[in-house]
């Protein structure tokens, strides 16, 4: 039995969520590889080979891979599945994109965003927006799984003694090509992989104020920033900050939800979260029945407050 | 050209489902069902592209129960032109649901086909790009702007760290994120207009597909329970607790 890890990574480093799948791996048990499509990726594939647990890497380093799209990923992960009881991806927008390709490719059902492995076979998965766990077992003779990083700890980056090895890369699609990116900026820990989050709701009433009364608790607490789908919709901020459901998964040690109300799809994508504190005007907001801590009151004062008093 | 927008039946997205006593499943019985929130946006865009004079036809397609035709004829209420539903009571999984599109996908030749990019139920996130893959197709998944010109369709996308931008080559397929579009409001005359649409039924074994379930669900639980915890009183307790009690600051 052999693990392939499909390598979410910017040609020169691996993202994170690429340890947590690695850790998901080796929970299944047998060898686990790692595959680095990438283009002048030689960095990221040599930093996988250092991750603990990771007994060989696959490189496949061709200018098809330049800007990550699904079609050629897919490919080249299909063009070493043979010798793979199981494919593994992160459950990000990449991961999401090519693991249902894999599978389709092979004909075989795909598992997605695992929170647990029970065994080689059985896995759990959250359904209705969190509101049940499934355990599943698949009858397929390889799984294609994709991962959510925040149920499995990120392996070390080191520790691995893996040997890198080239592997003949596929052509180009020609299906799609890569236009243009518009990444957000930002200096702040990541959303997924933050340990303290400040996230703001509807209840900030505009983009100018949400960064006004937010940006200063955030910088105090070294925290990223995160929304809800409210307040994205609103066009407060842009969408890579949104929490839930359909947006980011996220478990931070601390969790601060501003004029948040906490409509189940909000509280999908944060209830894993350590520790939980709430801050809204409405005693009977639903984010108070998640929350450790509440504080009922108007956040205009109480955030400012806070920052004063860190 | 035609547009196919597969589009599903599931839960309403106000309901908050329970576990069953049994851990068999959820339970569905008596609660309100609707389109898949991420579905309607894709027949929104759809129909959008056809009052462009994009696409000259709408078709919708939906599998399951016998009851989809009430998903179907929503679909038409918003603007679908017409309804394929391939009825079916067996649990129906991403990769059986990608196999029967591909098979209408065959017959109908559309240029584009646009589904949303998740159920709410399930969450699986599967069907389009497996869709896509069956076929050899492109594929533009969480779609938040969609723009066709000839053979290409150019569509930004919802990535993780903001928006990215690709060119698809026709025929291909899209998934829509939550904001691509508002989706209208079915008018009383619209739904009226719907009830006498086209609606062609087909068997899974008509289309030569076996659908049989890959994945068997050994139980469902309720997730574990998060204790609401305590009210402070102001912002002074608060960072209290959190120094002395969660330590987390």
């Amino acid at each position: 039995m052999a693990n392939l890890v499909i390598a979410e990574h910017d040609h020169g480093s691996l993202k994170a969520a690429t340890l947590n799948v690695i850790s998901a791996a080796t929970a299944i048990g047998g060898d686990v590889h790692v595959l680095v499509a990438g283009h002048n990726a030689g960095a990221a594939a040599a930093a996988a080979a250092q991750v603990a647990g990771v007994s060989k890497v696959l490189l496949a380093d061709n200018a098809a891979h330049a800007n990550l799209l699904p079609e050629s990923a897919a490919a080249q992960v299909v063009a070493v599945a043979a010798a793979y009881s199981h494919i593994l991806a992160p459950a990000t927008a990449y991961g999401k994109g090519v693991a249902p390709r894999v599978a389709a490719l092979l004909d075989k059902a795909q598992i997605s965003d695992i929170i647990k492995v029970i065994d080689a076979d059985t896995f759990v998965r959250p359904i209705y927006a969190g509101n049940a766990y499934a355990t599943v077992k698949s009858s397929d003779s390889v799984k294609v799984v994709t991962v959510r990083g925040t149920a499995f700890v990120a392996a070390a980056t080191t520790g691995g003694s893996g040997a890198v090895e080239s592997v003949a890369a596929v052509a180009d699609s020609g299906l799609s090509i890569f236009v243009s990116a518009e990444i957000t900026k930002s200096e702040r820990p990541e959303l997924t992989a933050a340990k303290i989050i400040v996230s703001g709701g509807r209840g900030l009433g505009s983009g100018e104020k949400y960064r006004e009364v937010l940006t200063p608790l955030a910088d105090k607490l070294n925290a990223a920033m995160g929304a809800s789908r409210a307040a994205v919709d609103a066009g407060f901020v842009p969408n890579d900050y949104q929490v839930g459901q359909t947006g980011k998964i996220v478990a931070p040690d601390l969790y601060i939800a501003v004029g948040i109300s906490g409509a189940i799809q909000h509280l999908a994508g944060m209830k894993d979260s350590k520790v939980i504190v709430a801050i809204n005007k409405d005693p009977d907001a639903p984010i108070f029945g998640v929350a450790d801590y509440g504080l009922v009151g108007d956040l205009f004062e109480a955030v400012p407050q806070l920052v004063a008093a860190l | 050209m035609k547009i196919l927008v597969p589009v599903k039946r599931v839960v309403d997205y106000n309901v908050k489902v329970r576990v069953k006593a049994d851990n068999t499943g959820v339970d569905i019985a008596n609660v309100k069902m609707s389109m898949n929130p991420f579905c309607e946006i894709a027949v929104e865009e759809a129909v959008r592209l056809r009052e462009k004079s994009v696409a000259t036809e709408v078709i919708a397609v939906s599998a399951g129960v016998v009851q989809c035709q009430e998903t179907l004829r929503n679909a038409m209420a918003i603007g679908a032109d017409r309804a394929i539903l391939i009825e079916t009571d067996v649990e129906l999984q991403p990769l059986a649901v990608a196999k029967l599109l591909k098979a209408i996908v065959d017959k109908e030749q559309p240029k584009l086909v646009i589904l949303g990019k998740q159920a709410i139920d399930d969450d699986a996130n599967q069907t389009g790009q497996m869709l896509a893959a069956l076929l050899g197709w492109g594929q533009a998944t969480f779609a938040s702007k969609v723009e066709v010109a000839g053979d290409v369709a150019t569509v930004t996308r919802e990535v993780d760290g903001g928006a990215e931008t690709v060119a698809i080559k026709l025929p291909a397929i899209i998934t829509t994120d939550l904001r691509l579009n508002e989706p209208r409001y079915a008018t009383l005359p619209n739904i009226m207009k719907a009830k006498k649409k086209q609606l062609d039924i087909f068997k899974p074994a008509d289309l030569g597909v076996d659908v049989t379930p890959r994945l068997t669900t050994l139980r469902v639980d309720e997730p574990p329970k998060r204790q609401g915890g305590v009210k402070v009183a102001d912002v002074a307790a608060l960072i209290d607790k959190l120094k002395n009690e969660a330590k987390v600051i």
